[in-house]
């Protein structure tokens, strides 16, 4: 038996899976300086959270824990009620990192390639699934509406249509956690406002919970429903209505880390 | 062409070099897209010094070079996280080292130097049934290899973190890899030789990113350059009393310098 808590999700009607938790979590590279510090946080099943902080703030490397590819220097991390180093389900966790639409222009992948490598890395590709899981890379390209470039070279896609494939490749297993960590830097705003709509159906449509790693405060206050602020030490976590109204973020606004895409 | 159907020589080196220049050309696609081309020509030293050994001891040299040549790749793996050292320096420090020691027992010895060219230069037509067994089998396990694990491998190597991040651990593929770059080193040295095997590693798979829109297009295209490269360059050794080694390479090149003008054409 999983040993998924289960606890109030953010409207406060239905109960919630607790999918991760972030125990007194602190971080530091070698002998230098903290760069997290004491971080406490749970994700429920359902949250579209943001992850908003100044630039070397720490966010990637809250996530980087979160998803065990960096070792915390204190506390834990609880996936789906496991220690992180034991969690093994790693494709229920999907993951598009920052600087992922840095693609290697001489790098021959096709749209489906991509996808497929994260289907068919983690089961092989054995041919009596292969239909399945065919059947499964269109749906997540059909999901993030780019089912119609499965044989174009994805080097020669723009950000945001490569952004959009690289959703796809995380959420090719039907993952239960989402994570983005600045997805949609270097994109235009009208692609911006385009791939929020889209997260929010994923998040609504899918029942994929969020985390989103972003500055921009248009996300915060039209699509998300909690938000977790990050400066070393978590300095707010909550619904994002109380965020507006928070000390962090008359502080945040008023030392210019949030930007807004809306016009 | 009838050569080929006539000369026992020929045939056991036309059959070598194929399997062993498709090996490269599969394993050269995955190191060029790592940026990790040069790792052929560090491990390929370091099997020279690997191959002086043999010949020092009267072993047979191609199994003592391929036993260096695999502990060599696994010392660098090592080095470069105990060292903290980038790739390309722990490559640096084991290839001179293992060129050091091959001069040095060359010198030793007074007589390898003889069979030592060989080495240097690739001597695929003097290729013994033994060695061409052993060639072929190791470059189908690698092949293999590669095959069993080609979506990890590519997704590793297209996106390390999200891969990491997927639970792909990159340390066993790393090691793999270069275990296995160690060993077609190792087999392409006795097709094309030590100065010229990185070109086996490199040329195919460059040729074919030319015109490749997909990962097994390229794959598909590199293996058919490699495939081209060893029989036209055998037929041409043969033909025109050439060196084969440098026949092989010269025309993969030129199959690259093609590719490279159609692709340059396709897109002005």
């Amino acid at each position: 038996m999983s040993e998924e808590k289960e606890a109030r999700s953010s409207n406060g009607t239905k109960k919630a899976l607790e999918l991760v938790r972030v125990d007194g979590v602190s971080f530091k590279y070698d002998a230098g300086p903290n760069v997290l510090e004491e971080i406490s946080l749970t994700i429920y099943e359902g949250d579209f959270l943001a992850l908003l902080g100044p630039n070397g703030s720490g966010k990637t490397t809250l996530v980087k824990v979160i998803l065990g590819l960096l070792k915390a220097s204190a506390g834990n991390v609880f996936i789906k009620g496991h220690p992180v180093e034991e969690f093994e389900d790693w494709p229920k966790i999907g993951y598009v990192p920052q600087k992922a639409t840095h693609v290697d222009p001489f790098f021959p992948a096709s749209v489906r390639e991509v996808v497929a490598m994260a289907l068919f890395s983690r089961s092989g590709a054995s041919l009596k699934k292969r239909k399945e899981k065919e059947k499964a890379i269109v749906t997540a390209l059909k999901s993030v509406g780019m089912e119609d470039f499965m044989g174009r070279p994805v080097s020669r896609l723009s950000g945001g249509q490569q952004q959009r494939v690289f959703i796809a490749r995380a959420i090719v297993h039907s993952p239960q956690l989402l994570i983005l960590d600045e997805p949609t830097a270097g994109v235009d705003a009208v692609t911006q406002e385009r791939f929020y709509e889209m997260l929010q159906q994923l998040n609504k449509q899918r029942a994929i919970t969020i985390l989103l790693v972003t500055h921009d405060i248009g996300v915060v206050t039209q699509h998300v429903n909690k938000v977790a602020c990050v400066n070393q030490r978590l300095t707010y976590h909550g619904t994002h209505e109380d965020f507006c109204q928070s000390e962090a973020f008359k502080a945040m606004l008023a030392a210019g880390h949030l930007v807004s895409h809306r016009h | 062409m009838d050569a080929f159907f006539t000369y026992g020589f020929l045939q056991r080196a036309l059959f070598a070099g194929i399997f062993v220049a498709v090996a490269c050309s599969i394993l050269g696609l995955i190191l060029l897209l790592r940026r990790d081309a040069m790792i052929g020509h560090g491990l390929a030293h370091v099997a020279f010094g690997g191959v002086a050994l043999g010949l020092f001891l009267n072993m047979m040299p191609l199994a003592t070079a391929l036993g260096v040549a695999v502990l060599a790749s696994w010392a660098v793996i090592k080095l470069k996280e105990k060292a903290g050292l980038h790739g390309d320096s722990a490559i640096a420090v084991f290839s001179s080292v293992g060129m050091a020691i091959g001069i040095l027992l060359a010198t030793l010895a007074h007589n390898l130097n003889v069979d030592l060219l060989s080495f240097l230069f690739g001597d695929i037509l003097a290729i013994e049934p033994i060695e061409v067994w052993l060639s072929v089998g190791l470059a189908a396990a690698v092949v293999a290899s590669i095959l069993i694990n080609y979506h990890q491998l590519m997704f590793l190597t297209f996106d390390r973190e999200a891969a990491r991040a997927a639970g792909i651990s990159p340390q066993r593929l790393d090691v793999q890899l270069t275990v296995l770059t160690a060993i077609t080193v190792v087999l392409g040295m006795k097709v094309v030789g030590i100065l010229l095997v990185t070109a086996l590693l490199v040329m195919p798979a460059a040729a074919g990113l030319q015109l490749a829109s997909n990962f097994k297009q390229a794959l598909w295209t590199s293996a058919g350059v490699a495939f081209l490269s060893v029989t036209g360059g055998l037929a041409a050794a043969f033909a025109f009393d050439l060196p084969a080694s440098a026949a092989i390479v010269l025309l993969a090149f030129s199959i690259f310098g093609i590719l490279f003008l159609l692709r340059r054409r396709k897109r002005f």
